[in-house]
């Protein structure tokens, strides 16, 4: 692979109002002492889509991850994560509150062995919603959101996992959703759709931009460049050009994200 | 040779081999089955045992053997249970484990006449629980204990990774995705493994011989007072299990038809074991189906 100099980049700051940002972040797995990802700041900005593009083992999934402390078990992680004015890295926040706030969906669907209907309702009533009206009701509105509401309307007892693939995935979009982030987290949520799932998938997460602040990971350019506002590239652990999604497909700023999104990398 | 042939070959002696494991299996099954299958009757299972004369049954030994099963899976359940759980959602990889995993290794291989005489030295005579259920139970525990970690954290492991991170992001605590996610996706599994063991304790007689016992006195199924010695609950009292009783019977038995009560008890102890088995593999598949399937 051609080597590029990783201390070469152009990050832009979104003039819009920002939802999330990360200021110098660096994560270590395990008890090493090398970082999987490397001062990475970015700015997100608020009901738009960012995504995430980068090589296989670039680090996309290692700062998305980040992001909710889902990394806290497995991975050491320094610098901030600014929400709402307050460092959500640091070790005094509630990480069960962040990720209500935060919420994810992993690139393999992941639904629980319960009901579609559980599936949302599980987490909520953990987190002490008992009313059965308000239950329905937020499962019907998640569903609707997700685009699933007319495919499983007359089968919210039926299990889950004899949904399929596409289904299971707009599923744990709705059971995300179903919390009421402010930012929804995805990492490769579309990897395991065929394309028909997959136009049905971004329609809905365009539509949901009306009310959620969106960072996806994806591997299809093509899908970078329909859905979102901003793209980062990322190279090797660094983030390497973070601008306008049109920008960074048409007009990068770095060699290496012009070989990458041109597909003469590597 | 092409490598069409080697296969044809290799296919051929594995399944001379496994051929070898079905018969040997299916004659066990059906001489005992077959020899002891006669001498069945209702009246057989219903009558208590006799020393001396003909006709004697084994409805107390039948029931001892039950209620035994019964105590030791209340005593070694939670236990399995909650070292399962450390063991595969709370403990890493490390070096406190690693004995831990050892230990119960060691405990699984131990020979299971010196588990009774430790029980009998250390229940039976130290602790003065004297020849008991209990102390019976607790000697089956040692065996029953590695099975069942060893089981139910199996089961816990193969719930795949994805399931915990999405109840983790969901901000569900660590526990509580546990209770509520990880172990309902096992539970089939783990009823599995409960019933898998509970076949194994129930055929067991080295380790009781010497803690619970091997007399019988005559039961009282009327008497629900389970701290009356004579009731049929009594965890206290000694109690010879259907397996001892085999045992005991070709031992030192004295009644005239010791040969034909030894096989009908037999066929009794393998027929249950069998419905344990079975029975595990239906809940299995039902709860499995239940979870995954259409309804
Ligand atoms: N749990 C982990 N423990 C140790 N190292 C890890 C772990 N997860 C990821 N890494 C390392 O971090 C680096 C970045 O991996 P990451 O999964 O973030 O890449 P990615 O950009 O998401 O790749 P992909 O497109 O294949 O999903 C890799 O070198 C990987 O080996
Ligand atoms: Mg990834």
């Amino acid at each position: 692979m051609e080597t590029y100099d990783l201390s070469q980049n152009h990050i832009v700051t979104p003039p819009e109002e920002i939802a999330l940002s990360t200021n110098q972040l660096q994560v270590y797995y395990g008890s090493g002492s090398r970082a999987s990802m490397t001062d990475a700041s970015l700015s997100f900005p608020r009901f738009q889509i960012t995504a995430l593009i980068g090589a296989s083992g670039s680090g996309k999934s290692t700062y998305l991850r980040s992001l909710n402390r889902m990394n806290d078990r497995i991975a050491r992680i320094e610098g901030e994560i600014m929400y709402r004015g307050t460092n959500i890295n640091s070790p005094k926040v509630n990480v069960y509150e962040v990720r209500k706030h935060i919420g994810m969906v992993f690139q393999k669907p992941n639904p629980f062995a319960k009901s579609i209907s559980e599936n949302i309702t599980f987490a909520l009533k953990a987190a002490g919603i008992t009313n059965r009206q308000e239950l329905n009701e937020r499962v019907e509105t998640s569903l609707k959101e997700a685009a699933l509401w007319n495919e499983v309307k007359d089968d919210l007892n039926k299990s889950a996992l004899a949904l399929s693939g596409g289904q299971q995935q707009r599923l744990c979009i709705a059971r995300a959703l179903a919390m009421k982030p402010d930012i929804l987290l995805l990492d490769e949520p579309a990897s395991a759709l065929d394309p028909i799932s997959t136009t049905k998938l971004e329609v809905t997460l365009k539509e949901l931009t009306k009310n959620y602040t969106i960072i996806i990971v994806t591997h299809n350019m093509q899908q970078a460049s329909r859905i979102s506002a901003y793209t980062a590239f990322f190279h090797l652990g660094h983030v390497i050009e973070y601008d306008q999604t049109e920008k960074i497909f048409q007009t990068p700023e770095i060699q290496a994200t012009h070989d990458y999104v041109t597909g003469n990398f590597g | 040779m092409t490598p069409n042939q080697t296969d044809r070959i290799a296919t051929q002696v594995i399944n001379f081999l496994v051929l070898i494991v079905v018969l040997i299996l299916f004659f066990l099954l059906g001489d005992i089955i077959l020899s002891g299958f006669p001498h069945i009757s209702w009246h057989f299972l219903t009558s208590p045992s006799s020393s001396f004369s003909a006709g004697g049954g084994i409805r107390d030994q039948l029931f001892n053997s039950l209620y035994l099963l019964v105590l030791t899976l209340i005593i070694s359940f939670p236990l399995a249970l909650g070292s399962a759980i450390y063991l595969s959602e709370y403990a890493g990889n490390n070096w406190r484990t690693g004995l831990i995993r050892t230990a119960i290794e060691v405990l699984s291989s131990l020979p299971s006449v010196v588990v009774g005489l430790f029980g009998y030295l250390l229940f039976v005579i130290e602790f003065h629980m004297g020849f008991s259920i209990l102390s019976g139970a607790i000697a089956l525990t040692f065996f029953n204990l590695p099975l069942l970690v060893r089981s139910i954290e199996g089961s816990l492991h193969a719930v795949p990774d994805s399931q915990r991170e999405a109840g983790i992001s969901l901000g569900l605590s660590n526990w509580r995705t546990i209770r509520g996610i990880i172990l309902p996706a096992a539970l089939p599994g783990i009823l599995t493994g409960i019933i898998l063991s509970a076949g194994r304790v129930f055929g067991e007689a080295a380790a009781l011989i010497y803690t619970a016992g091997q007399s019988a006195p005559i039961l009282n199924y009327s008497n629900w007072n389970p701290t009356d010695s004579s009731s049929f609950l009594n965890p206290m009292r000694p109690a010879e299990t259907l397996a001892v009783h085999i045992w005991k019977v070709n031992t030192e038995g004295v009644t005239p038809d010791a040969v034909s009560i030894s096989a009908g008890a037999s066929a009794v102890l393998i027929i249950v074991i069998l419905l344990f088995n079975f029975g595990a593999r239906a809940i299995g598949n039902h709860m499995y189906k239940k979870m995954t399937g259409g309804k």
